[in-house]
């Protein structure tokens, strides 16, 4: 048994993103299209070109159908797939492996969500209640449990954890005020995001991510062939993908500081990259910051700050665009937003843009200066109970 | 001889004070308080709380029947008991009863219980209201009370056994409800007094000759019914020594309908000392009177906590909260789905886990889960489980939160992430909670509730409440 990863085997050549936030204008069909064309656009393909799809979306359509009906595909193999909120970064893994074991030879992986139709604060439920015991919690209740929890273990005091909070959101919003695409592309002082009416826990609204609408794609084909169609293509380095066995809230070993399928993705990811120090190695991380206290937990299980430092190094600003390690440095799920499905993908289209050089006003120096490796993390679930992706991609394949 | 072995009362957290509704309406109210169910509890779950504090008072005995009586069943058509014995649980064949629908009903459960074989529970629970600014509303109060009736023995000796009981009947209008009504219904109250009073007296001269005694040998006469004035003057007019008539609890719980003579009945218990004779008068329909005597076992088995004790904690409802819980007050819900019903069969299937709160134990490695689980968590064996019931396991906060956006009908849902003594963590709500006073470390214990009722459909489950008082 081992994880042996697919390193540098398949690269992404075009990959496209609508802005992400609420499209009372489009449909979900409307953001296929228009998260199809940019991609194709931007390998240089038409849509005959791509052998097989991977569709991801949660909430917003079932079968190979939604995706075929709207792009009018002719008679290929479209696969749609879930895995709660890394969704997105799912349908591209499974797209990586179809052409790394050489049954396709141009692969597209799409996500959408379609959230704000469904009138309600908050994402819809999931499931039929069943025999009602389990607790009704949303999602900011699920994830604010991390807080207490995290600062009672490392001493944090309540006014410290949210500082430590309002400083994630605060730089989120700076990065994505940088971002055409992103859904709140403004600045927002920490006072407001401090005093915003509290959701769950310590959580505020600020501490939330967006709930939006949006779709991103990326076409990948093997290595070998990236060059025909790219200058720059981004070679896939790592791929783990880790379904913890929900023990958290039944196991009293578990304390809420930690998400452990993180950590095992992490060490897999790393393991097929080679990457030892992340913290050096990487130019920039994506990150699942679907609330602020999971981006601070994230820091730790990812391996950029050591246990129980990862609010000193928030506040330090280790972290900010212009930091030691970028992270979300194109607004994150915060500030540009999480429709679900699509999510994974939209990670994936910033590290496109950073190590190409195409980030503009957001442009990380440290690929400039030679760093060429960027991270996405993607987590599905809640404390305890979650999915973590973790995926590398880089600039040049290895040596 | 039969007797009452254990008994049990419940008084739920909440009090509301009578100013309060003075304050909003302007219109006098009197003073003191009335108990108040929580918004997610009803007449089952306040009976199962009732039940499980005089079941614990006689481990080991396995009820073989059980009788619920309320004037307030949650369902209609469907048995209620059947909650409270799942709850419980009991055994498939215990029988399970509502005496539905009158305040009579507890005083008919009583004498079945004390006619009937085997060791018998019967629980007695009601909520009170009545329309904004009125009577009942001021003077009702909500709460359940279970004695568990058997056969005197000398591993489990009577603590009051029956000496004598008389009733009396007759038909006449004077208090009633027509199904679905929010509110009952009352003739002029001089009228009640007319027709109460006799039937009171008859039945309590009866009772008292067929004990043998007069009026003055009763030790404690109490006297309980929704005809507060009736219940006044016949306590005037039935010969009790001064001082020897009970303290109705009005002033702080209110009248509990079809709970209250038991809840009065327990009090007394918690405190009297043996060989005393308590007169149980019940003014509902008719009278029916028990004159009971408590034995020498009388102290071996109260339960933990006294009503007394009971009372001495709880904490204030607004009225506003009040009559929203009651169905008074229709608040803006949050913009969320809307709840979902639990299913029929998944709940059937679950019924050991959702109504008795009993998760499973690996007998490889010992560890607990909640809910239980056919893999174990820990080592990984397969189909190696015990089932383990944890309702009266006490647990600690590992964590917490305050949800302000998740549906519930008194906002914010709190919960919390709780480990049992001995082992096994569950993820539930709390309840009976100040939401900013919860801290990682507090020590909670499981309490039956309704947590919602969705398509018509109530929805019974456990949650976590901060240890009460009692041992």
């Amino acid at each position: 048994m081992a994880s042996n990863g697919i390193r540098d085997r398949v690269a992404i050549v075009g990959m496209g993103c609508t802005p992400f936030g609420e499209h009372w204008d489009k449909g979900v069909n409307d953001l296929l299209v228009d998260a199809t064309k940019e991609a194709l656009a931007s390998a240089g393909v038409e849509l005959r070109d791509i052998d097989a799809f991977w569709l991801g979306t949660l909430f917003s359509g079932q079968s190979g159908l939604t995706l075929s009906r709207p792009l009018k595909i002719d008679y290929k193999p479209v696969s749609r797939l879930e895995n709660y909120c890394a969704t997105g970064s799912e349908a591209f893994r499974n797209a990586c492996y179809a052409v790394a074991s050489g049954a396709y030879d141009v692969a597209m992986a799409i996500g959408v969500e379609k959230l704000k139709d469904s009138g309600v604060s908050g994402l819809p439920n999931i499931g039929a209640a069943g025999d009602g015991t389990k607790a009704p919690l949303t999602a900011p209740a699920m994830f604010s449990l991390l807080a207490p929890a995290y600062a009672k273990k490392f001493g944090v005091d309540d006014a410290t954890l949210k500082e430590v909070m309002t400083r994630i959101a605060w730089k989120n919003h700076k990065n994505g005020a940088l971002n055409p695409r992103a859904q709140f592309r403004k600045e927002v002082p920490k006072d407001t995001i401090a005093c915003s009416p509290l959701v769950a826990g310590p959580l505020g609204i600020f501490d939330c991510s967006g709930v939006s609408d949006g779709s991103a794609a990326a076409i990948i084909v093997r290595a070998e062939d990236a060059r025909r169609y790219t200058d720059k293509p981004l070679y896939v380095k790592a791929l783990s993908f880790i379904a913890g066995p929900a023990a958290g809230p039944i196991d009293p070993d578990y304390d809420y500081t930690t998400f452990p399928e993180v950590v095992a993705s992490a060490v897999d990811a790393y393991a097929q990259a080679g990457i030892k120090d992340p913290r050096a190695e990487l130019a920039m991380a994506e990150v699942h910051d679907c609330f602020t206290p999971t981006e601070l937990v994230l820091m730790e299980d990812l391996g950029f700050a050591a246990r129980g430092t990862g609010w000193k190094e928030v506040l330090a600003g280790t972290f900010d665009l212009d930091g030691e390690l970028a992270v979300n440095p194109d607004g994150g799920l915060k500030s540009f937003g999480h429709p679900i499905g699509a999510s994974g993908l939209r990670m994936l289209f910033e590290a496109w843009l950073q190590l190409r050089g195409e980030a503009g006003k957001r442009q990380i120096a440290s690929v400039a200066r030679g760093r060429k490796l960027a991270l996405t993390h993607n987590l599905g679930g809640a404390p305890g109970e979650c999915v973590s992706f973790v995926g590398v991609v880089g600039s040049e394949p290895s040596a | 001889m039969r007797g009452i072995v254990a008994y049990g009362t419940y008084v739920p957290y909440f009090r509301l004070d009578r100013k309060a509704i003075a304050a909003a309406l302007g219109a006098p109210s009197g003073s003191g308080t009335r108990a108040v169910a929580s918004y997610d509890e009803d007449t089952t779950s306040l009976g199962v709380e009732a039940a499980r504090a005089a079941l614990r008072a006689a481990p080991g005995l396995k009820p073989e029947a059980l009788y619920f009586a309320t004037a307030m069943p949650a369902y209609l058509d469907k048995t209620n008991a059947t909650a409270i014995h799942a709850a419980l649980g009991l055994e498939a064949s215990t029988a399970a009863y509502d005496m539905g629908g009158a305040v009579r009903s507890a005083a008919g459960a009583v004498r079945a219980a004390l006619q009937g074989g085997g060791p018998t529970l019967v629980v007695l629970s009601d909520i009170r209201t009545g329309l904004p600014g009125g009577g009942d509303e001021r003077e009702g109060g909500d709460g359940a009370a279970a004695l568990l009736v058997a056969e005197d023995s000398p591993e489990l000796p009577a603590l009051a056994e029956p000496v004598a009981h008389a009733s009396a009947t007759a038909e006449f209008l004077e208090r009633w409800r027509l199904p679905g009504d929010p509110a009952s219904r009352q003739w002029e109250e001089r009228f009640g007094e007319h027709v109460y009073v006799p039937l009171g007296e008859a039945a309590v001269t009866d009772a008292l000759k067929r004990a043998g005694v007069t009026a003055p040998a009763i030790n404690h006469w109490i006297i309980a019914g929704p005809h507060a004035r009736a219940g006044k003057r016949l306590a005037a007019s039935v010969g009790a020594t001064k001082g020897t008539v009970a303290d109705d609890l009005g002033a702080v719980i209110g009248n509990t309908g079809t709970a209250h003579a038991g809840l009065l009945l327990a009090n007394a218990l918690d405190t009297a000392p043996s060989d005393q004779l308590i007169a149980v008068v019940s003014l509902a329909d008719g009278c029916d009177v028990t004159i009971w005597r408590t034995t020498a076992a009388i102290a071996a088995r109260r339960p933990a906590a006294s009503l007394a004790q009971q009372l001495a904690g709880g904490g204030q409802v607004s009225y506003p909260t009040f009559l929203t819980w009651r169905g008074f007050l229709r608040r803006e819900p949050p913009r969320r789905p809307d709840p979902q019903a639990p299913e029929a069969p998944p709940a059937a299937r679950a019924e050991a886990w959702k109504f008795a709160f009993t998760g499973s134990r690996c007998m490889a490695c010992g560890a607990r889960h909640l809910p239980p689980q056919r893999v174990c968590v820990k080592c990984h064996a397969v189909d190696r489980m015990a089932p383990e019931r944890l309702a009266d396991v006490p647990a600690t906060i590992a964590t917490f939160t305050v949800d302000r956006l998740a549906y519930s009908l008194s906002p914010p849902v709190v919960a919390a992430v709780i480990d049992f003594e001995g082992g096994g963590r569950f993820q539930c709500e709390l309840t009976d909670v100040d939401p900013v006073a919860v801290k990682i470390g507090d020590r909670v214990e499981m309490t039956f509730r309704r947590l919602l009722t969705a398509g018509g459909v109530h929805n019974y489950f456990w949650k976590a409440r901060p240890l009460r008082g009692g041992k």
